[in-house]
């Protein structure tokens, strides 16, 4: 039993808290659905293995060699890993200081705040450790079980790699305070978290497409031009890759770096951490002053005084906005693919429809999260003496006006070269909206709107299936507008999880 | 039958979770009365409000409010409810004014008439400096205050409130139970739990004490007293009452 307030108490605290949320997540209370999920997750894990087996095998059986391209690739997917956990450290470090759960407490108590800021970045450095190699593992494994054991070393690599994020992420949220003051700095430490965690994705297929006319990242690594451009082999640059390859001293040398920087910088700044995290709780105490109102109440309907509040909160929002519309951003690569692969030739509006018709499924997703469940009032919304299902439409009008304003001027430019194809865009723009709005409707629970980016862990099933149905329909949309029959697959699909959806989702028990 | 006289009428009402929270519940309260409800925490006192706003739906029995099923007709009964909880609910991003007028758009009043009482309440609860800031930067007294008028500004005939105390600092809670007494005064019926015992003893008319999900004592604080034969403070009424019913409860389990 270590001695409370310390460094290995505080520890031993955070873990209890992290485990029991985990567990509360994965089970939600229900020993049956934690083991089916176990199942479920055990099966999906083996296949991961079975697909990197097969895309790893040809690369294998040639003889893996520490030539320049393999470096190359090996650094390649392993700075891809690194953007995904410097994404996951950047918002973890700034819920840390904006996160009050258990906040005013730890910082009330004569409790070292030092030690609290140590515990909480180690924790972050760990989680986001283990989440990287949760998704390299498939690939490691592999290479372990076919290549030889040296590539546990990889292991190694991902963890300094990962202490070097948190390093970073401390280190960006820090500069951010100073720079830009504690009421702007979540906002944006969340945009760079967004653009950094898509950014390489979305780059390096960018390129591929502009240089290679496809979208495999691999082909841009292994590229004649690219790997010439690259670094000598002497190159320090290659240093994770040979340590991730079995090299001991280099793996050392990584380790070294990512977790002697990590307690560098904690040292460094966790005398800096209550004063920012208060500065943080400040930023909610502080008043907007809207400009004063000349305007007279209007008369309104008992909906559209409903669709008005929820267009006020949402232009209002822009930190839950940016979320959902980070979203879009990932749609970026499909477009330009489909933009280059087929403009040319199938008409250069017919490849940019899919695109629109996800983005529709996916805004209006969260839009209607955020209108639905996302309900600050939701005692005065039941108690007011307006139907329930008056104030259900009412907000599916206000989601689906706004996806109309956000979506009608693209549409209007595809109608400029085609009208046919811009009806049929705005038609499945409609369809995929109302489907994810649908989904919404029928996992909705009522949640505080700071409640949004818990919404994916709300509901896993109402998150896929938003997905897969945005996906469905575009490619509807896409076969549709070529005049191909085979479009009522895909559409047919798209209702199958729509039928799914409905049944997975909680019925009756609502007032 | 429901009798149009009881602003609040509810009979053999029952609800449960995992366990009964509402007993067989009869309570009336009368048009224009000020009633204080009090129990110890999860006595059911919040649970009984919820139903009669319409938070919660009941398993058995009947609330009626102002003579109005509130099963039957809901939104007729909506209408004439106002409901204030201790966890003042009102949206970060609009302002005391926008919020109002929100409301007055939800229960349909007049959009002049609206402004004018609005306007009024904004004055008489002290929010006139705050009236253009949003909201998501106040204190819980100052939010507890936007509820409030949000709840008056579409002038309903029962308000209930639950701990809209608690806290509040001593100007705001003298504002609030202002305003609660002259509403009383107009003929408005206020239906309030607290457990400020000193608040219920000198506004309520009359008090319910509720206690593991049934009224175990009502009347007006002389007649409480007489029940208990001493003449005494309401606290001490109030910890014998329920001291009594736990040592039945006790009773019957060893039975």
């Amino acid at each position: 039993m270590s001695t409370p307030a310390t460094l290995p108490w505080f520890a031993a605290h955070e873990f209890r808290l992290a485990w029991r949320d985990w567990l509360a997540m994965m089970t939600a209370g229900r020993r049956v659905r934690g083991i089916v999920l176990f199942i479920v997750l055990a099966v999906f894990y083996l296949g991961l293995h079975l697909l990197a087996a097969a895309l790893l095998g040809p690369w294998i059986r040639d003889g893996i060699t520490t030539d320049k391209v393999t470096l190359v690739t090996v650094t390649g997917t392993g700075f891809l890993f690194w953007t995904v956990m410097l994404s996951q450290a950047l918002e973890s470090v700034t819920r840390a200081y904006y996160s009050r759960s258990d906040l005013d407490l730890l910082l009330s108590s004569p409790a070292s705040s030092a030690s609290v800021f140590a515990v909480r970045t180690g924790a972050i450095a760990f989680g986001t450790v283990l989440l990287a190699c949760l998704l390299a593992s498939p690939i490691i494994n592999v290479l372990i079980a076919q290549d030889g054991a040296r590539w546990l070393a990889a292991y190694g690599v991902l963890a300094g790699l990962g202490a070097l994020a948190a390093t970073l992420s401390v280190l960006v949220t820090i500069g951010l305070f100073r720079a830009i003051g504690p009421a702007r700095t979540r906002l944006v430490a969340q945009i760079i978290a967004g653009i950094v965690g898509a950014g390489f994705v979305i780059g390096i297929q960018a390129v591929a497409i502009l240089s290679l006319g496809n979208m495999n990242r691999y082909a841009v690594m292994q590229s004649p031009e690219f790997v010439a451009a690259a670094p000598e082999l002497s190159s320090l640059i290659w240093l994770p890759a040979r340590a991730a390859m079995g090299g001991l001293s280099a793996m050392l040398l990584v380790l070294l770096i990512g977790f002697g920087s990590l307690v560098l910088v904690i040292r460094a700044t966790s005398g800096s951490f209550a004063r920012h995290a208060i500065a943080a709780a400040g930023v909610s105490a502080a008043r907007v002053q809207q400009s004063a109102s000349t305007r007279p109440f209007r008369k309104s309907s008992q909906r559209h005084a409903l669709r008005v509040k929820e267009w006020k909160l949402l232009r209002r929002d822009p930190w839950l906005l940016s979320q959902t519309l980070m979203q879009i951003l990932y749609l970026f690569p499909p477009a330009l693919f489909l933009w280059v692969s087929y403009g040319q030739s199938a008409g250069t509006y017919v490849v940019v429809i899919p695109v629109i018709v996800m983005a529709a499924g996916q805004l209006a997703g969260g839009l209607s999260w955020l209108a639905i469940s996302g309900e600050d009032a939701h005692d005065l919304v039941v108690t007011a003496p307006i139907h329930p299902r008056a104030v259900l439409i009412a907000k599916i009008e206000a989601v689906l006006v706004s996806i109309a304003v956000v979506f009608g001027p693209v549409l209007l430019f595809v109608a400029i070269a085609s009208v046919e194809l811009a009806a049929i865009t705005g038609l499945f723009v409609a369809i995929s909206a109302g489907s994810a709005t649908a989904i919404q409707l029928w996992f909705r629970v009522p949640m505080r709107r700071a409640m949004f980016r818990r919404r994916q862990v709300a509901s896993r099933a109402a998150t896929i299936s938003e997905a897969l149905s945005s996906i469905m329909w575009a490619g509807a949309a896409v076969l549709a507008a070529g005049n191909q029959w085979i479009a009522a697959l895909p559409a047919i699909l798209a209702v199958v999880v729509l039928a799914v959806a409905y049944a997975l989702s909680p019925k009756g028990k609502r007032v | 039958m429901s009798n149009p006289h009881f602003a609040l009428d509810i009979s053999g009402l029952r609800k449960s979770f995992d366990r009964p929270v509402v007993i067989d519940l009869e309570l009336k309260v009368r048009a224009g009365e000020f009633y204080a409800l009090l129990g110890p925490n999860g006595a059911g006192k919040t649970t009984i409000l919820r139903m009669v706003a319409g938070l919660l739906r009941q398993d058995a029995g009947a609330i009626s409010v102002c003579g109005i099923d509130t099963a039957k007709d809901p939104v007729s009964a909506k209408q004439i409810v106002a409901w204030v909880s201790d966890e003042p609910m009102v949206y970060d991003r609009l302002t005391p004014l926008e919020y109002l007028e929100f409301v007055a758009g939800l229960w349909r009043i007049d959009a002049s008439e609206a402004e004018r009482h609005a306007n009024e309440l904004i004055d008489w609860l002290g929010l006139r400096p705050h009236a253009n800031e949003r909201c998501g930067g106040f204190s819980k007294g100052m939010l507890q205050k936007v509820a409030l008028a949000g709840a008056l500004v579409h002038n309903p005939r029962l308000i209930i409130l639950d701990e809209p105390l608690t806290g509040l600092d001593a100007g705001s809670a003298r504002q609030v139970k202002d305003v609660l007494k002259q509403k009383v005064a107009s003929g408005v019926t206020v239906i309030m739990t607290t457990h400020i015992l000193e608040v219920a003893e000198r506004m309520a008319e009359r008090i319910g004490v509720i206690n593991h999900g049934r009224l175990v004592a009502e009347g007006t604080l002389a007649e409480l007293r007489a029940r208990i034969g001493r003449e005494t403070t309401l606290e001490e009424i109030f910890l014998d009452l329920v001291a009594q019913k736990e040592a039945d409860l006790a009773a019957e389990a060893a039975a």
